[in-house]
């Protein structure tokens, strides 16, 4: 492709598009990369993602694993520590609870154990988040757990663009790295080039700027802020979107930066408010700017409750774009 | 498989000990007769059963097309043999935990048709009151323990209800459903050993349908014979022809009553397939369309219904039990359709009991 062309038309893609990309560039710019996770290989992932991966690059390097998540969780973390840089895929957040203690027991804390010997350069992918109707278990929001666990960076891309550049920015961390993709942002359509602002692993990204309220977000919730804000807009309400992208570490200054601007935060999260993301969030804001506050920082959260099958429940229990909507007026008040 | 030990032997030597004894031919006639009869109807009735969850999953796939039902589904069809041959061997007082793909465990365990529907259809009437769906039926009344999403989840629980009964002595049996796939993770190794350490009450049915979504079992397992593998946790393990239900039905009533004996767990290994894509949502790339065929031409429907015209049916007999089942089926989309949807007030309830713990 040369400079032109792209610079003229930017080319269109999916996000799952855009990470099978990122996958593929990864497999054939270093041998030590390799794929592995149940139906990731002759089926191309349960959401498609490395679709084709295994015809291009063969079953060494494309693994299907078996039902066994501790298991092969635990083999990544091994075969990072022996050099290789593994690409693990969880079909989804609620199954990485079967891997919950080789994440948290081994690939976060070997560095710290070894005294500074075992390195774990392993990145974990994962889908997560609710809103399919597919009940309590299979629509948990658990990133927040994950960003709780020092030793490893946590990552939620919400655009196609962060979707195609954070795979090797993962890959190039020593450290271990989860990827937290909704599964409402598959079908994603955009830009994949991230054009001046590539992916800097710890930095958010501010995706509409705004002067009178402070929407900080990431994931699947991006979009529902994003007509949030709109919606806003036609209200005679400057509402500013930040993308956290990093759940851990979390970019404290663009957040306390944009607050100090706006004077108001709403802090929008898919997980249950209790021990969220955003209380640490909110915690942070009131600890760091809190004279800058003109009342108090919002939450917008899932209701406590497992989330529910039937339609009317599930969207209930969710954060939708009118609960964003009215907690920014409220603050604004 | 002995036929010594499957009820309807074990029938027609009760009836020659009778004659034996009276040495009147005329009632041994009569109850060879009588005899002849129950097993005819209970051959009706199995297949009465498989029927009306093939037709019932048949109907969910309709209803999945016109979005009266979301989110996933996983069809039993060509399973229908396990559920059905395994559960004559429980009695109500025994529990059940199955899969995701459970609504055959569920109607062979007796739970509504109606209910089960309202629940697909996320009405406060469906059997988990909306909040489960299709992968999350439940009906504690017949000690049936759901619908489980996570593979293997549902085995450790299974282990606990056995568990309970071994403790209390109440000579229950738990009998748990669980895919080929279930069996790779740790959840099912776990239980076989403490179940068999604790000799617990415990039949495990592990339903070999060849694939785990689209990975095959020489694929998942390198033995790729799950009895032999679960015969070294050191209980009975033993195959069984998961296409034919009376096979089914004499090795589980065999596994059941040693159960309930008091020798600890039983593993039945069913050998099926699944028809139909791993759920909605699966494209089935994976195998070619002749496999597919070849397992359809084993079909424990078609089988059993060969079996009951070979022994006599009228021709129109299994259309007449498709007919009551399709109106049994009518009935629960109807009700569904008129049921009352939960009001969102109610979103809270039953995160924690409606009343504290004593
Ligand atoms: C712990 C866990 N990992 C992955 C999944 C996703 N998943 C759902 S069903 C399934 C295949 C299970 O196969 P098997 O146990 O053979 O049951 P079958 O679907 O064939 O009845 C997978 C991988 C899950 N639900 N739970
Ligand atoms: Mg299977």
């Amino acid at each position: 492709m040369t400079a032109g062309s792209a610079a003229t038309k930017p080319q269109q893609t999916t996000y799952r598009e855009a990470m099978r990309e990122a996958m593929r560039e990864a497999l054939r710019a270093d041998e030590r990369v390799f794929l592995m996770g149940e139906d990731v290989g002759r089926y191309g992932g349960c959401f498609g993602v490395s679709l084709g991966l295994l015809e291009e690059f063969g079953p060494e390097r494309i693994r299907d694993t078996p039902l066994s998540e501790s298991a092969f969780v635990g083999a990544g973390i091994g075969a990072a520590v022996a050099g290789m840089r593994p690409i693990v895929e969880i079909m989804t957040v609620n199954f990485s609870l079967l891997a919950l203690d080789q994440i948290l027991n081994n690939a976060a804390t070997l560095l710290h154990m070894s005294g500074g010997q075992l390195a774990v350069p392993l990145v974990i992918r994962m889908t997560t988040g609710a809103g399919r109707q597919v009940a309590a278990q299979h629509s948990h929001s658990l990133e927040g757990w994950y960003a709780h666990i020092p030793g490893i960076r946590v990552l939620a891309p919400a655009t196609v663009a962060d979707a195609r550049t954070v795979l090797a920015a993962a890959l190039a961390d020593p450290d271990p790295v989860l990827i937290f993709e909704h599964g409402s942002l598959y079908n994603l359509s955009g830009d994949p080039d991230p054009g001046a602002d590539p992916v800097d692993l710890g930095r958010a990204a501010i995706r509409r700027p705004g002067t009178d309220a402070t929407i900080v977000t990431f994931g699947g919730c991006l979009p529902k802020a994003l007509e949030a804000a709109e919606e806003l807009a036609r209200l005679d309400v400057s509402a500013e979107v930040i993308d956290l992208r990093s759940l851990r570490p979390l970019d404290d200054a663009a957040i306390m930066s944009s607050v100090a601007r706006t004077h108001h935060a709403v802090v929008v999260d898919e997980a249950w408010r209790t021990g969220s993301l955003a209380a640490e969030i909110s915690a942070r804001i009131t600890e760091q700017v809190f004279y800058e506050l003109d009342a108090p920082v919002e939450r917008v959260c899932s209701a406590e409750v497992p989330i529910p099958y039937a339609r009317q429940l599930e969207e209930a229990a969710l954060p939708q774009t009118a609960d964003i909507v009215a907690a920014v007026q409220k603050a604004v008040s | 498989m002995k036929a010594d030990r499957t009820p309807t032997a074990r029938g027609t030597s009760r009836s020659r000990q009778a004659r034996t004894a009276h040495r009147r031919p005329s009632v041994a006639t009569k109850q060879k007769a009588a005899a002849a009869d129950a097993e005819t109807g209970h051959r009706r009735e199995l297949l009465r059963q498989m029927l009306l969850i093939r037709r019932f999953e048949d109907r969910c796939v309709e209803l999945y097309s016109a979005a009266k039902i979301r989110g996933f589904v996983h069809l039993y069809i060509g399973e229908e043999a396990v559920a059905v041959g395994v559960n004559q061997a429980l009695t109500d007082q025994d529990a059940v935990v199955a899969t995701y793909r459970e609504h055959g465990h569920a109607l062979a365990r007796g739970v509504s048709a109606g209910s089960i529907m309202a629940e697909m259809y996320g009405r406060s009437t469906g059997c988990s009151g909306g909040r489960g769906g299709s992968m999350h039926l439940f009906d504690a009344s017949r000690r049936f323990y759901g619908g489980n999403a996570i593979v293997g989840g549902g085995i450790p629980l299974a282990c606990g209800l056995a568990l309970a009964d071994r403790m209390r002595g109440d000579g229950r049996v738990t009998c748990c459903f669980f895919g080929d796939g279930a069996f790779a993770e740790g959840e099912f190794h776990e239980v076989a050993n403490l179940a068999v350490l604790w000799r617990l009450p415990l039949l495990l049915v592990c339903e070999n349908n060849r694939y785990a979504m689209g990975t095959a079992l020489s694929r998942e397992h390198a033995q790729t014979d799950l009895a032999l593998r679960a015969a070294s946790y050191g209980m009975p393990a033993w195959p069984v022809d998961g296409m034919d239900v009376l096979a089914v039905e004499a090795a589980a009533r065999r596994a059941a009553e040693a159960v309930r004996a008091g020798g600890g767990p039983y593993f039945l290994e069913a050998l099926t397939y699944r028809y139909r894509a791993h759920s909605m949502y699966d494209p089935d790339r994976y195998r070619d369309k002749d496999e597919i065929e070849r397992w359809k031409s084993r079909d424990p429907v078609d089988a059993l219904a060969a079996v009951l015209r070979a022994g006599g049916e009228p021709e129109g007999g299994v259309d007449e039990i498709a007919k009551a089942v399709d109106a049994e089926i009518d009935d629960a989309v109807q009700s569904a359709e008129q049921a009352p949807y939960e009001p969102v007030e109610n979103l809270l309830r039953y995160v924690t009991s409606a009343t504290e713990p004593s």
